[in-house]
């Protein structure tokens, strides 16, 4: 297998030499002096320049003497052969102090100092002190040129900007967001955001890029929650990763202990996000310390039953009668805890669990495996979702247990299983930089993988072509080659016409369509039917561009396709994805460097909880629920009978509830109330059932139809492994100790098995892991000790030196045969069309701050107050023709429920089309979408039903904050 | 998003007709901003948030380079001008020479202060920079044509006429003075066919070259000049 991605080395690789401070160097052409100075251990001070950033030699800190008339810029300025560098004689060393006091002569006092009084590392400062200058105070000082605090989590002062222009380069070089630049002139330039906007009216998205830039205090961090910023070495440094997403971005948190909280945090050199991190990342961590955190065991009071929903929203009552609105509704449109806690008491946790395991163990006696389903979490870590699932399958000998990949990447994976072999990517996001096309669909990579999406902006700037295939003209059309706005539910016409074109330019690898598949015969004849001018007439996308797309993607040598859950949730979804296995089998672009399919997992552990078993027909590590030899291989394992059938899915043990199946269920961080279709179903579900035990960190919408609520810990209260989008495993470690009574959640799981009788005596998460290990061959060689700081992709033949393994599949897949077998699927239209009641097609999906039913980012300071409250998107000619204005209220309606929220005009819709973020509970999309499912992949049609909106006449919008109407 | 307008779209389209020419003049297409921002300020008497995003948009720029340059000239305005944009020189030479006392009494006549608009929208005020007509200082501009040798009265006479849409004739140059827009259009690149009216040139900046004459003076031959002192190392940081 390839272990790099780098292009094989120039091997006539120019140098020249030259003397640094009498030192003899010989360096590659190209080389900087500042550059060649470092590497032989000469520090030259630098302000402007940072090695994160291409140079530009604007402050001049970093000059040097070449024995020329002037002084040149060391960072900016190349080697040349037989150059005498001196880095510190007295006139370079005068001019250095000279530029300082002149720099420090408008910045404000040091007690004053934005960075100075925080984190405590202004550059110029540390340059100041050590050619001894004090601040002048007798210099002219100029008007100022103000603050501007508009951002809630960034400080910008002006006044102690030095121009170094390294925020920009930040901003724009590395995470791609464009928004700052400089304007003024003279004594009054200053930076810029946009259109010199306020930071927090501009595009910013509030990554914090800049602020880890800035050398100055000109760009610092807030506060967050009155924890103050502090010096680092006055702070705790926790190594972990993100929370969120799939990408999985290294980060460290800054700890204060005597206040008992994050100061703030900063991202970590890992080969995938190389240091970068977004605003969810970087400023969203502060909802594990929501006063709102569940810190006792809760049982259900006898008058609370029988059992339904307990608060106004989940009622329905709020959304069915008009004049109920706003009862209940909280400032950030969570929980109302008041409505709900009356109806629980505290409980201990011996009494708790017993309850939990005599009523599960019970409904297992009466009613066998198919009484009893779990839902664990793509939140959990690789060693609490494989505890779960070993709970699941070995007390309650049922395969009922499913995870959120249903609702993601469920469609994806069973493709990509019947393709290939293997669910997991064959290669990396960063691997972009080595494609000379790149195909990303069906995602919003810049709100929903940011980071990912910074390394796909930056390969374009080296030449990487990009064509963004999507019905939403999200921030990524803006960096693409070619953007194709095709009508929604269109993917399959949209690759068969393409792959027809490709066929009939006769751009298809031959070589490695015979020796690497099987089945292309019957690809080419069922794409034979989509000429260019037939797609076109279904995908809305012109036949011109589809056929320049076609001779883009075949005429590439390296080409790759990123997609996210516009190509899987949809009930096509498996043949979407199938199209795109077969995109890159045609053209040979799997298997070497550049090439290969990428499905961009959505939450931190999707793939880790996948690998771990957290499946209905899969055993760890895919290992088949069905197949004879796997179940014989665990029953070994864990020392049980285990049961042959395959299990029941998400949506599928919805609908068992409701025909009387399933009776029992034990929910470990999940919230399908709010996240899975058609909630008005799954309300009648949760309330027949009898028993059901949920394990979180807040009081969820679900919590409401408990009998028990146990109280659950957060990622930052315990350890464990995640492994994100790109199969990189890597720790996650304790910050704090769960609050209260609050345990962590694999100890709560051998808990209840203990009480059901099974032999568990795990000590620490480690030793789960190394159970796992030999039970899953592509963690093959992993351990806890070997993961490191960055973490190890896998497979991994030797993780003690190697990252581990980039690009798969480059001389056989995983199928049995060793073969990609293509699939042709034929287009078929969604299952709810657009009609004259509901003519209109929604989309749903996430916003770049929020995450999922917001539990967790709706408590956060940072990302609350960014995107406060639910909207919907309208195109602006659709806006007009129904009479509805941006901020105002609109009815959404569908044929299984309505919502009401405020309207927003946005031109990044197609017209016809209606998008809503599903993360607002006042206003859940999902009481809307429909739960048709994907006949393979058995995921939720969230992408497409018919809907109509209409203004809310004699209403006016909610204010900002959501805290009144 | 940011808050940018955008133009409506059969505006967008002339101008982007309009922008093609212009950027098929340079050989990057980059150069083409500063005709660009002319061209959105003569379509809106100033550079919005729309013209901003419309330069980005043709040039392939980020809205915050464009933003840049726009607030670097002052020659672009971010606020709305006057049909008559007035530019009184206060440079030193004008200044000494009565620049500083004109530009006081047209703030007093017109009640505006510096860079704003009479309430009729009809003029703007704003003190510039060197001309390089010194010397016919103190020099006023409208609309980038000149008025030498000014005084407060004539100054005065010269915007009250403007504000009541008479003709005024400018000291050298054509015969009229254009609008604000028109003048941006020109500056653009979009000639207007009168450089050639009136004189360019006359008067005390000729005085020198009539005396080379009589006296026998000329230029160097550039092929065989003096020797230069040594080539600069080209980045700045003086010894
Ligand atoms: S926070 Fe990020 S997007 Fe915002 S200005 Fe800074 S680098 Fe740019
Ligand atoms: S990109 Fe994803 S993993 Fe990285 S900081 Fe943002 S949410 Fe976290
Ligand atoms: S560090 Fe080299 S010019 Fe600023
Ligand atoms: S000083 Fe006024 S034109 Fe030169």
């Amino acid at each position: 297998m390839t272990q790099t991605n780098h292009a094989p080395a120039d091997t006539e690789q120019r140098t020249v030499s030259l003397t640094i401070d009498g030192r003899e160097l010989t360096v590659p052409e190209g080389t900087t002096i500042w550059q060649a100075a470092k590497e032989a251990g000469i520090e030259i001070p630098a302000l402007c320049h940072d090695e994160r950033y291409d140079p530009v030699g604007v402050c001049r800190m970093c000059v040097v003497d070449t024995g020329g008339r002037t002084f040149p810029a060391s960072c900016i300025r190349p080697c040349e052969s037989g150059m005498e560098v001196a880095t510190s004689t007295p006139e370079v060393e005068r001019s250095r102090a000279v530029l300082t006091e002149l720099l420090l002569a408008d910045q404000p006092p040091r007690e004053e100092d934005p960075k100075q009084t925080t984190t405590a590392d202004n550059e110029l400062i540390e340059v100041a002190d050590n050619y001894d200058i004090a601040t002048i105070d007798d210099l002219f000082k100029g008007p100022g040129r103000g603050t501007d605090t508009s951002n809630p989590v960034i400080a910008v002062d002006h006044d102690s900007c030095i121009l170094c222009d390294r925020c920009v380069r930040a901003c724009d070089d590395v995470q791609g967001n464009d928004v700052i630049g400089r304007s003024g002139k003279g004594y009054s330039t200053r930076i810029a955001f946009d259109l010199n906007d306020p930071m927090g009216e501009s595009s910013c998205v509030t990554c914090g890029e800049c602020v880890s830039a800035c050398p100055t205090g000109a760009l610092t961090n807030k506060p967050i929650n009155n924890i103050p910023i502090r010096p680092r070495s006055e702070l705790d440094a926790v190594d972990t990763v993100c929370p969120y997403c799939g990408v999985g971005c290294a980060l460290t948190y800054y700890v204060d202990r005597e206040r008992g909280g994050i100061s703030f945090a900063e991202g970590r050199n890992q080969p995938g996000n190389q240091g970068r991190l977004c605003v969810k990342g970087r400023y969203g961590w502060d909802y594990a310390a929501s006063p709102q955190r569940l810190t006792a065991p809760l049982i259900r009071v006898d008058s609370s039953y029988p059992k339904g929903p307990l608060s106004a929203d989940v009622k329905d009552e709020a959304q069915q009668s008009n004049g109920k609105r706003g009862r209940g509704r909280k400032p950030g449109g969570l929980v109302p805890y008041e409505e709900v806690l009356p109806h629980f008491r505290e409980a201990t946790w011996d009494e708790a669990l017993d309850l939990v395991a005599r009523r599960l163990g019970g409904i297992f006696a009466e009613s066998g495996p198919e009484g009893i389903a779990g839902f664990g979490s793509a939140k959990c870590s690789n060693e609490e979702a494989y505890l779960f699932q070993k709970l699941i399958r070995t007390a309650f000998r049922t395969n009922n247990v499913d995870h959120c990949t249903r609702l993601c990447h469920a469609s994806s994976v069973a493709a990509l299983f019947e393709g290939v072999g293997s669910g997991a990517v064959s290669t990396t996001y960063g691997d972009i930089t080595n494609a000379d096309v790149a195909i990303i669909t069906g995602s919003n990579a810049t709100a929903n993988h940011p980071v990912a999406s910074s390394f796909f902006k930056q390969a374009r700037r080296n030449g990487t072509k990009i064509i963004y295939v999507d019905p939403r003209s999200g921030t990524v059309a803006d960096h693409a080659d070619i953007f194709c706005q095709l009508k929604p539910g269109t993917d399959v016409a949209l690759y068969n016409g393409i792959m027809h074109e490709v066929i009939r330019l006769g751009l298809v690898d031959r070589d490695f369509l015979a020796s690497r598949t099987t089945n292309y015969e019957e690809l080419a004849r069922t794409v034979e039917a989509y000429p260019p001018e037939l797609a076109a007439q279904i995908t809305g996308v012109d036949a011109d561009t589809i056929r320049e797309i076609a001779r883009l993607w075949g005429e590439a040598n390296a080409g790759v396709i990123y997609w996210g859950m516009g190509i899987s949730q949809h009930t096509t979804g498996t043949d979407n994805a199938r199209c795109l296995i077969a995109m890159c089998s045609i053209t040979g672009n799997v298997g070497r460097p550049g090439t290969g399919l990428h499905p961009l997992r959505g939450q931190n552990n999707v793939q880790g909880a996948s690998d771990a078993g957290l499946i209905p027909m899969f055993y760890p590590n895919y290992q088949s629920a069905g197949d004879e030899k796997a179940r014989v291989l665990f029953e070994e394992a864990w020392g049980t009978e285990l049961n042959p059938e395959k299990g029941l899915t998400v949506t599928e043990i919805i609908k068992s509830i409701l025909d009387g199946g399933v009776r029992g269920m034990y929910m470990l961080g999940e919230n399908p109330f709010l996240s899975d279709p058609n909630i008005n179903k799954v309300r009648k579900a949760l309330s027949q059932l009898d028993f059901l035990v949920v394990q979180d960190i807040f009081l969820t919408e679900t919590a409401e139809f408990a009998d028990v609520i146990l109280p659950a810990s957060s990622y930052l209260e315990k350890d464990g492994t995640y492994t994100n989008t790109d199969r990189r495993v890597q720790r996650g470690r304790k910050v704090f100790d769960p609050p209260g009574d609050a345990r962590v959640d694999w100890e709560i799981v051998q808990e209840i098995a203990q009480r059901l009788g099974l032999d568990w005596n795990y000590r620490s998460p480690q030793e789960v892991f190394d159970e796992m290990v030999p039970l899953m061959p592509d963690y093959a060689n992993l351990s806890y000790d070997n993961l490191g700081s960055e973490g190890k992709l896998y497979p991994n033949p030797d993780p003690e030196h190697t990252d581990g393994t980039v690009v798969l599949f480059d001389d056989r897949f995983n199928t049995a045969d060793g073969l990609a077998h293509l699939v042709p699927a034929e287009w078929l239209p969604g299952k709810e069309l657009p009609s004259e009641e509901y003519p209109y097609v929604l989309n749903t999906g996430r916003l770049l701050e929020h995450w999922h039913t917001g539990s967790m980012t709706r408590r956060s300071f940072a990302l609350d107050s960014i995107a406060p409250r639910a909207e919907a998107y309208v195109h602006p000619e659709d806006a007009d023709e129904l009479g509805l204005k941006d901020g105002e209220l609109a009815r959404v309606t569908s044929r299984r429920g309505e919502i009401v929220l405020n309207v927003k005009i946005s031109h990044r819709e197609a017209r016809g089309n209606i998008f809503i973020p599903f993360h607002f509970r006042e206003a859940a999309a999902n009481l809307l979408t429909i739960d048709e499912i994907d006949p393979m992949g058995k995921i939720p049609e969230f992408k497409f039903c018919a809907v109509r909106i209409a203004p809310v006449a004699d209403r006016v919008s909610t204010t900002v904050g959501g805290s009144a109407s | 998003m940011s808050r940018t307008g955008t133009f409506p779209e059969e505006v967008e389209a002339r101008l982007a007709l309009d922008a093609k020419e212009i950027i098929a003049r340079y050989p990057h297409s980059r150069s083409a901003l500063l005709p660009l921002l002319h061209l959105v300020q003569a379509e809106e008497g100033y550079v919005s948030s729309a013209g901003i995003a419309f330069c980005a948009e043709q040039l392939d720029l980020t809205k915050a380079e464009v933003t840049a340059v726009a607030t670097f000239y002052t020659m672009y305005k971010r606020r709305p001008a006057g049909q008559y944009h007035v530019g009184v020189c206060t440079n030193t030479l004008c200044a000494v020479m009565g620049g500083d006392e004109i530009f006081e009494s047209l703030k007093e006549h017109l009640g505006v202060g510096n860079d704003e608009v009479t309430e009729d929208g009809k003029v703007s005020l704003e003190h510039v920079e060197c001309n390089a007509a010194c010397d016919f200082a103190p020099v006023v501009m409208v609309n980038w044509e000149f008025f030498d040798n000014q005084t407060p009265e004539s100054a005065k006479q010269l915007v009250d006429d403007l504000r009541l849409g008479k003709d005024v004739k400018p000291s050298r140059g054509p015969e009229s003075v254009c609008t604000w827009k028109q003048a941006a259009r020109l500056l653009a690149g979009f000639a207007d066919d009168r450089a050639t009216e009136g004189p360019q040139a006359a008067g005390p900046s000729l005085v020198g070259l009539e005396l080379a004459r009589k006296r026998g003076w000329a230029a160097p031959d550039p092929d065989n000049l003096p020797t230069a002192p040594a080539a600069d190392e080209g980045e700045g940081g003086t010894k």
